[in-house]
This record gives C-alpha cells, sequence and structure tokens, in this order.
C-alpha cells in the first residue's frame, strides 16, 4: 500500500510571532520556518507502518514555496521514500490545498493519505476533512491510534470528553492529533541517504488546479499587551468587581 | 564567496539542535554535580550517527567535512550542553582521522566503526607532565619487544581516559639523542586501554565535571605491532595533521556556547524588572551583550573559513589559529558578560551561566593557549623573530 503524507512548511513553534507593521501580515523576515508539528506526526506514523510492512511506500507532499523542499527533505530524513513540491504562492487557502492534494491522489491513487489535524499558522484544521469530501473518501480525523486491518483502517479519535473509535474503508484520509506518536530525531545518515532520494516539483496548473483565493485577508494583529492586576481590600469588594466589572458571575 | 551556511548545512544544523534538545539544561547542571559522564547524551549520538559525521562512509561515516563536523560541534555546545555535550564526543569526531589517513584499510574496519557506534569510547593522549607544549620532549618510551612495543611513561590532562576502553597515545619509539631531528622517534598508537597496566587519576578541576580529565600512568602496558598508526618514528607527523581541526572545533564550540549564554542573558533581561523596567531596557545591560554577538559571529566567520580551507585541502594553520583564539576570547566575554547580566542569579547554578563561565576556559586554554596562538601568529604573519 501507497501512503501519502502532506507537510506545511510553518515558523517553528519555539519562535514569537510578529505581525508586520502594516498589519498586512505576520512577519517572516529571517523567521525560523519548520515542518509543522502535526504533519511530523503524520510522517512518523507513515514511516512505522512502512516499518510493520503494511506500507511499501511514503510519499510526501508539500503544497507551498520552493523553500519548502527543506520541510520534503526533513520527511525524507524521516525516512519517506520520495517527495511532491506543488511550488505555489506561500499563503493558500485550505480549500485550494485540499484541491491539489486531491490532484495528486488521483494521480499518485494511495491507499491512504495521513495529514496533520492542522498547522499550527493558521490553525484552520480544514484540509484534511476538505480533502476527505473531494475524494469521496472516509475521513478520521483527531486520530490518536491508528491500525490498517485488511482493507479497512480502524482510527481512535480525541474527541471531547473522550475517545472515539472509528473503522473506514480504504482509500481514506487520517489527521493526526498530538498523542498519536513521538516523531524520530532524524539521524545523520538518514540525513545523507534524503539527500538522494527524488523530490519531484510541480505547479498547481499542471495539475489542473485553481488556487486563486477566495477570501481576502483584512489585517493581522498582534493580541493586546497583557495590564497589570489589581488589588482588591476583601472579598466584598472582589466579588462586587468579578460582577459589575469582569461581569464574570451573576 | 558565501558567507552563509549551503540548506545540507543548515539541515544539519537544525538536525543537532533539535537532537540535542532532548537534554535539558536541568540534564546538564545534575551531570555537572555528580561528576557522571553522559552515557545517555553519547550513546544517542552514536546510534543517530553523528560521530561519524567527518569519517568516510567506508568505515561507516557519513563522509562530510570539517565544516560540517564544525557546525555540528558548535549546536552540541549552543544546545545548553556546552563543553561537557562537546567534549564527551569530541574524541569520536575529529582524532580518528590518522587512522583513515594512515591506517591500513584492516586498522580502519577493526578500529573505527566500534568507536563511531558509541560501543567503545576513546580518550586521545599526547601531553605529559613538564613538557606542555613541546610535544617533541614526550618522555613515555615504547620500547621494541617481540611482535611489538612495551610502553612506560605518564600523561596528562587526558579527556575521558577514566571511561575509554581505547587509548590513541604517542609515544617515544626512539631515543631523542638518537634522533637527526626532534620530531622524529615518536609513534602513534590505538590499543585497549588495559587497566591492568593503565592507572587513570582524574584530576579535580574547575568545571565541565561530568567529562573528566585525567592523569595517566602506563606502566609494561604491552602494545601489538598491529596497533601502531602509520610507520615507526613518523607519529609526530601524523598527528600534526589533527591539530587544525581540533583548533577548528573547539572554536566553532566556544562560539556555541557564547551564544547559548548571551541568548539565556537576554531572556534574563527582557524578563527581570528592577524600578519598574526590563533590565534589559537599559542600555548598560543591551550594548555589553549586542558587542558580544558580533564579536562571536565575527570570529566565527573565521572559524569558518579555517573549515572550508581545510576542507578544500589548502593551508588553514594561520586561520584556525586565529579562529581559535577569536571564538575562545568571543566566548569567555559572553559568558562573563551573560553572568554579570544576570547579577546575583548568574552566580546561582540553577541559571545555568555560571557553568558555562566554568566551561568556556577550556577552549580558551586548549589545546593551545591564546599566548602560543599569538606567537605563531607573529611569526608566521607578521614575519617577527621567533620569541621563544
Amino acid at each position: 500500500m501507497k501512503v501519502l503524507v502532506a507537510v506545511k512548511r510553518v515558523v517553528d513553534y519555539n519562535v514569537k510571532v510578529r505581525p508586520k507593521p502594516d498589519g498586512s501580515g505576520v512577519d517572516l523576515a529571517n523567521v525560523k520556518m519548520a515542518i509543522n508539528p502535526f504533519c511530523e506526526i503524520a510522517v512518523e506514523e507513515a514511516v512505522r507502518l512502512k516499518e510493520r510492512g503494511v506500507a511499501d511506500e511514503v510519499v510526501v507532499v508539500s503544497v507551498g514555496p520552493t523553500q519548502a523542499q527543506e520541510q520534503l527533505r526533513t520527511a525524507l530524513a524521516l525516512g519517506a521514500d520520495r517527495g511532491i513540491l506543488v511550488e505555489a504562492e506561500a499563503d493558500l487557502e485550505p480549500l485550494a490545498v485540499a484541491k491539489v492534494l486531491k490532484a495528486v491522489c488521483e494521480r499518485e491513487q494511495p491507499g491512504l493519505v495521513i495529514l496533520g489535524k492542522q498547522s499550527i499558522d493558521g490553525d484552520n484544521n480544514q484540509t484534511g476533512q476538505l480533502l476527505a469530501a473531494l475524494l469521496g473518501w472516509g475521513q478520521g480525523t483527531f486520530a490518536s491510534e491508528v491500525v490498517v486491518e485488511g482493507d479497512r483502517v480502524r482510527v481512535t479519535r480525541e474527541v471531547d470528553g473522550g475517545l472515539q473509535t472509528v473503522s473506514l474503508r480504504l482509500p481514506a484520509v487520517v489527521t493526526t492529533d498530538l498523542r498519536l506518536n513521538e516523531p524520530r530525531y532524524a539521524s545523520l545518515p538518514n540525513i545523507m541517504k534524503a539527500k538522494k532520494k527524488p523530490i519531484e516539483v510541480t505547479r498547481p496548473a499542471e495539475l489542473g488546479v485553481d488556487v486563486a483565493r477566495r477570501t481576502e485577508l483584512l489585517g493581522v494583529e498582534p493580541p493586546p499587551a497583557r495590564k497589570g492586576g489589581i488589588k482588591v481590600a476583601d472579598v466584598a469588594e472582589l466579588v462586587d468587581k468579578l460582577r459589575n466589572e469582569a461581569k464574570v458571575i451573576g | 564567496m558565501s558567507y552563509d551556511l549551503t540548506d545540507d548545512q543548515r539541515q544539519i544544523r537544525e538536525a543537532v539542535l533539535k537532537h540535542c534538545a532532548q537534554f535539558s539544561d536541568d540534564y546538564w547542571l545534575e551531570l555537572d554535580e555528580k561528576g557522571e559522564f553522559p552515557f545517555d547524551f553519547h550513546r544517542s549520538m552514536a546510534e543517530a550517527g553523528w560521530l561519524g559525521i567527518a569519517m568516510p562512509e567506508s568505515v561507516g561515516g557519513a563522509g562530510l567535512g570539517i565544516t560540517e563536523a564544525a557546525i555540528m560541534m558548535q549546536a552540541v555546545a549552543e544546545s545548553g550542553g556546552g563543553m561537557t555535550a562537546a567534549s564527551s564526543i569530541h574524541g569520536p569526531v575529529f582524532s580518528l582521522e590518522p587512522i583513515v589517513r594512515f591506517g591500513t584499510p584492516e586498522q580502519q574496519q577493526r578500529m573505527i566503526p566500534p568507536i563511531l557506534r558509541g560501543e567503545q569510547k576513546m580518550c586521545f593522549a599526547v601531553t605529559e607532565p613538564n613538557v606542555g607544549l613541546d610535544t617533541t620532549r614526550i618522555r613515555t618510551r615504547a620500547q621494541r619487544v617481540e611482535g611489538g612495543y612495551l610502553v612506560n611513561g605518564e600523561k596528562i590532562w587526558i579527556t575521558n581516559a577514566h571511561v575509554a576502553d581505547k587509548i590513541m597515545l604517542l609515544a617515544r619509539t626512539t631515543p631523542l639523542e638518537a634522533c637527526k631531528r626532534k620530531t622524529e622517534g615518536l609513534s602513534l598508537f590505538f590499543t585497549d586501554l588495559d587497566r591492568r597496566h593503565v592507572e587513570t587519576r582524574l584530576i579535580p578541576k574547575m568545571g565541565r565535571h561530568a567529562v573528566g580529565s585525567n592523569m595517566v600512568f602506563i606502566t609494561d602496558l604491552f602494545i601489538p605491532e598491529e596497533d601502531r598508526i602509520g610507520a615507526e618514528g613518523e607519529g609526530f607527523r601524523i598527528i600534526l595533521q589533527g591539530l587544525n581541526p581540533e583548533r577548528i572545533l573547539l572554536g566553532a564550540e566556544a562560539v556555541g556556547l557564547g551564544r547559548v549564554a548571551i541568548k539565556k542573558a537576554a531572556q534574563y533581561a527582557r524578563e527581570r524588572v528592577v524600578f519598574d523596567r526590563p533590565i534589559g531596557m537599559n542600555q548598560g545591560i543591551q550594548h555589553p551583550l549586542a558587542k558580544c554577538w558580533a564579536q562571536l559571529e565575527a570570529a566565527n566567520l573565521m572559524v569558518m573559513k579555517a573549515a572550508s580551507r581545510f576542507d578544500q585541502g589548502l593551508d588553514c594553520g594561520v586561520e584556525a589559529n586565529a579562529g581559535k583564539y577569536l571564538a575562545a576570547e568571543a566566548g569567555f566575554e559572553a559568558c562573563h558578560t551573560a553572568m554579570l547580566t544576570l547579577g546575583g542569579m548568574g552566580y546561582a547554578k540553577e541559571y545555568h551561566v555560571e557553568r558555562y563561565l566554568r566551561e568556556v576556559l577550556i577552549p580558551r586554554i586548549a589545546p593551545v593557549s591564546p599566548h602560543m596562538i599569538l606567537n605563531f601568529i607573529a611569526e608566521k604573519v607578521l614575519e617577527l623573530p621567533k620569541s621563544y
């Protein structure tokens, strides 16, 4: 079975992001970029499926700028077999990414697609669901366990207040939650091997996908700075302020 | 002329930083307090294949250059592991080179892979009491006997000798008096550190307590002929080849340690509020840290220039020495400035910078003192008369 994994280039999770002075977006100049952590978990899961003999090929695909090749290389160093970069402007909407991935799926015919549940930059949590809908495949989102059983995949989902287990017919789309696995660290020999693995570069137009934006970004602003607290004299004053100023109690 | 890392080099740096992030500041603090070798760290780096970064693929290495090794060792130090982390893996990263260049294929296959896989640890034993940097005067004697040599002598400042399985040893095979030139008559060996004949004693010292430095006493140690690296009498010439890489790596590590020190200091300065404002708002705090940053990055350019020249097969003695000197001085000032930035808290172990300050003295002194480097530059570059 072929497993397709989508990876996104995002600002490293350790970086404290800042809006551009004109509020037109997040300032990405000289900012450390990395593979989206949920996507890394997706790569790890696919590689483990391959190591268990369930998958025979792991293909990673990224839709993004030329530099997203770095993230594809990282994924290849973790054990993926080959990469596909669909070169596009950096900031695509989830629907556009899902359409591109659909086109890639139609060409590659994977048995399973694994994506991160969301990217830590946009936090949209849409691409996996949109992709499953566009393909007409089943979806198992927020996975904390993935077990392939014959022509089905059993996915344990992290839902509010507990776990839900679903069984999907393959091919299917799975999105990863934080506790699915702990990604390995790339070893030097695997980094060296990754350099020789192929990365194919294509463009949305070549896949016949229109990625034009349907929404317009109006502005980005930082959260308000935290204000200092106040001291209250007694419990009565506290209750009064909670009721009449903060309005958090009735 | 490019002053930036290539994509591949950046990937190495990031992968090493990420790997090292498994080992927290508290891990290093605890080991330093206990004086315990970082076995977990050493094992994990070996298992992930990092020890062989500059070794050929034929012996299980990655076949990369000293530039990549320097980038890696810098990231190791910069991760907060400092000289403790760096010195725990330093030996395998650079000091096996003589076996690659001068060893037989049989020796290479027998000696190198177990070290790179982390199954065996090694130490590098050259320096001796009383002779200091005057290496040709070392007194450890390897006498010809049936099938090999019998060795007696003393070594000092031998990192990791107390935990090592193997020793790379420089000893005199022909007495100094019988040699035409003092650089002749020394031979290099790589052999079992047989504790029945080798006693190691840890030297109580200022810092890097987790990675011990030892006095080593060798009594009637038999070394078989097949453990000699290169021809008899060629040992000095052989180890000379490794001096520049060692300086380059130490320089890169010093920059790494300086970087983490000023990072910690800047973080503290942003958060520490005194007189109703963060202390980092004061130029008296900002300017020393900014100056440290500039000095570290400038020093790093010289270190990387030396590494790049080495990898191209060009002479790099002057650059390697100057780079080590600049990096160590900049690293020292950075660690010292970090401590002053943290004030009293900087003196407390839990803020880590006091450990960095104790450790940064190592690249300042070793493997060659700043005085000898300045002598070298005065003589070789400025064509001044030799002063010693």
